[in-house]
């Protein structure tokens, strides 16, 4: 039989890598990437950043040009939908009604903003920020003159979003279940550090409060946030930023197994052998964590699709990567990399008060992540440490003047040389 | 507009014209060269962006800022003198001429 090759289902991060490592390690058979948004591969990171702002032009945002995917001889299927994959024969077929037989099938189909379950969510003015067309329209909403706007969510792309609001001049008011932003990804310490900043940009920070609803015009207009403590909040423009979920309801009904991402093994195979999953819609058994886990970065998407690439072309290795992240806020580089979740101690080195500082978190004495402001030199440091499973121990870091770039450079550096 | 030539590790070169307002970088990626991955989009934030500038080459570029010098601690393959990022050498018609190397690795 001839060769039915690789569909990817998914044309944003991790699918558009999967195809071009694919090629570059010199896979032969076809490959088709299908993606259901009119438009080629783009970058998302800076829709909530640059974008906004016009630092980033919309040519910037996309990955590739049209002749990769001719000279690659890449089949890029835009602005179509895959509609049900038919496991048992191997095929996928699309909304356009097309189908797609396949040897391997990669799931990369990202995540979509979660929703609040409040009445009023369906007002005008209440919008979401995922792809680049809702970034297109909270740019023109931005555009104009100052508007009183409400965040839902103190997540990365929420106070991104809050914090480029406020420099365009706006009146921002952040609201968060929590008590403390970005809770679930950042050391308490963090956290603090970083509230503290967009406060004194001028960032209205409501933590541990709670939206009930949102109230319109008669035209159907957001006008109103109401919160749990019954506060009335005008807002004539409202951002929901509570986070993703998974994309899994194709890998579902094809009877593939699913619990908050479609479920992969080390490999990133499905319980489907020739189904993989990569990027934000998987769930993948993390060595360092030693339990499955589901990461929503470039990083993830990026080397994950690395990894496929390779084991579809006969080079099965584990996937193992560090994962790391990076945001931009209040004119500042914040970068992770590890894992900052299950750490049992801390050891803040540098200087907080000039914005150059890291955290390094450690857990039963071992370095397991390092998320770092303005020292771009400890946070690449820290990704080498921690791919090497290497790295100082808490009482090393406490000794007064100690810093990674020395650790890591003195001649007897436990760093090794990278590969 | 500057004409670019780009190593790779196999010894065969890929020369292109780029056009300002573009990077080095960004140069790789409108000519389908691949070898810079370039994770963070030009941001200086990921490091995979690494190339060597050529021994020989005589083209002057832009001093490195405190954060380029930061971020390639971290590059996947040794950083040496005449390493930089290519997201932060705008392509103007001085650097014409251009000759960089591309590491074995990025990640
Ligand atoms: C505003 C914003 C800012 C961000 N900032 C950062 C950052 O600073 N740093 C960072 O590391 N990460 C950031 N991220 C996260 C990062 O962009 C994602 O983790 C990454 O894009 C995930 O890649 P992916 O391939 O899994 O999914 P995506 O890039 O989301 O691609 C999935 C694609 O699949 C398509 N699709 C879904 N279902 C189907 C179907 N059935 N048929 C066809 N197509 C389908 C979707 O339309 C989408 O285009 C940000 C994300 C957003 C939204
Ligand atoms: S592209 Fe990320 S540092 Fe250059």
């Amino acid at each position: 039989m001839a060769a039915r090759g690789v569909v990817v289902i998914g044309a944003g991060q991790g699918g558009l890598d999967t195809v071009a490592a694919l090629r570059a390690k010199g896979y032969g058979g076809p490959v088709t990437l299908v993606g259901e948004e009119p438009v080629p591969p783009y970058q998302r990171p800076p829709l909530s950043k640059g974008f906004l702002t016009g630092a980033v032009a919309r040519a910037e945002l996309t990955l590739r040009t049209e002749s990769f995917f001719a000279a690659h001889d890449i089949a890029l299927v835009s602005g179509d939908r895959a509609q049900h994959i038919e496991a048992e024969r191997q095929r996928v077929r699309l909304a356009s009604g097309s189908t797609l037989g396949y040897d391997k099938l990669v799931l990369a189909t990202g995540s979509r903003p979660r929703t609040l379950p409040v009445p009023g969510m369906d007002l005008s003015g209440v919008l979401t920020l995922r792809t680049l067309a809702d970034a297109e329209a909270l740019r023109t909403a931005l555009d104009g003159p100052p508007r009183q706007i409400v965040v839902l969510g103190a997540g990365f792309v929420g106070l991104e979003l809050a914090s480029t609001a406020r420099v365009l001049g706006h009146d921002v008011t952040v609201v968060e279940a929590q008590r403390r932003v970005l809770a679930r990804a950042l050391t308490p310490q963090m956290s603090q550090w970083l509230a503290e900043r967009h406060a004194q940009q001028g960032v209205r920070l409501l933590l541990g409060q709670e939206v009930t609803a949102l109230h319109g015009t008669a035209a159907g207009e957001v006008a109103v946030v109401r919160l749990r403590d019954g506060r009335r909040l005008p807002a004539d423009l409202v951002v929901v930023g509570v986070g993703a979920l998974p994309n899994t309801q194709l890998a579902a009904e094809a009877g593939l197994l699913v619990g908050d991402g479609v479920v992969v093994d080390r490999w990133l195979r499905t319980d489907d052998r020739s189904v993989y999953a990569i990027g934000d819609c998987a769930r993948f058994p993390s060595t360092r964590l030693g339990r499955h886990i589901r990461l929503e970065s470039v990083q993830n998407a990026s080397d994950q699709a690395r990894c496929v690439a390779a084991a579809i072309c006969g080079e099965s290795a584990p996937y193992t990567a560090v994962p790391w992240f990076w945001s931009e806020q209040c004119a500042l580089r914040l970068q992770m990399a590890g894992l900052i979740a299950g750490h049992d101690e801390t050891v803040t080195v540098g200087d907080p008060d000039g914005a150059r500082f890291s955290v390094l978190c450690f857990r039963e004495g071992r370095l397991t992540g390092v998320e770092s402001v303005g020292r771009p030199a400890d946070h690449g440091i820290a990704r080498r440490l921690l791919s090497s499973d290497t790295g100082p121990s808490p009482a090393e870091a406490r000794t007064p003047g100690f810093d990674l770039k020395s650790y890591a450079t003195k001649p007897s550096s436990p760093v090794p040389a990278p590969a | 507009m500057a004409k670019i030539t780009y190593l790779h590790p196999n010894g065969t070169a890929t020369v292109v014209d780029v056009q300002a307002p573009n990077t080095v970088m960004r140069g790789a990626k409108l000519h389908n060269i691949d070898g810079i991955e370039a994770q963070c989009g030009g941001s200086a934030q990921c490091g995979t962006c690494h190339v060597y500038v050529d021994e020989d080459s005589t083209v002057p570029l832009p001093p490195m800022d405190s954060v380029e010098d930061d971020v390639l601690y971290g590059t996947a393959c040794p950083r040496r003198d005449s390493s930089r990022l290519s997201c932060q050498l705008p392509v103007t018609e001085e650097i014409d001429g251009l000759v960089v190397r591309l590491p074995e690795a990025q990640s």
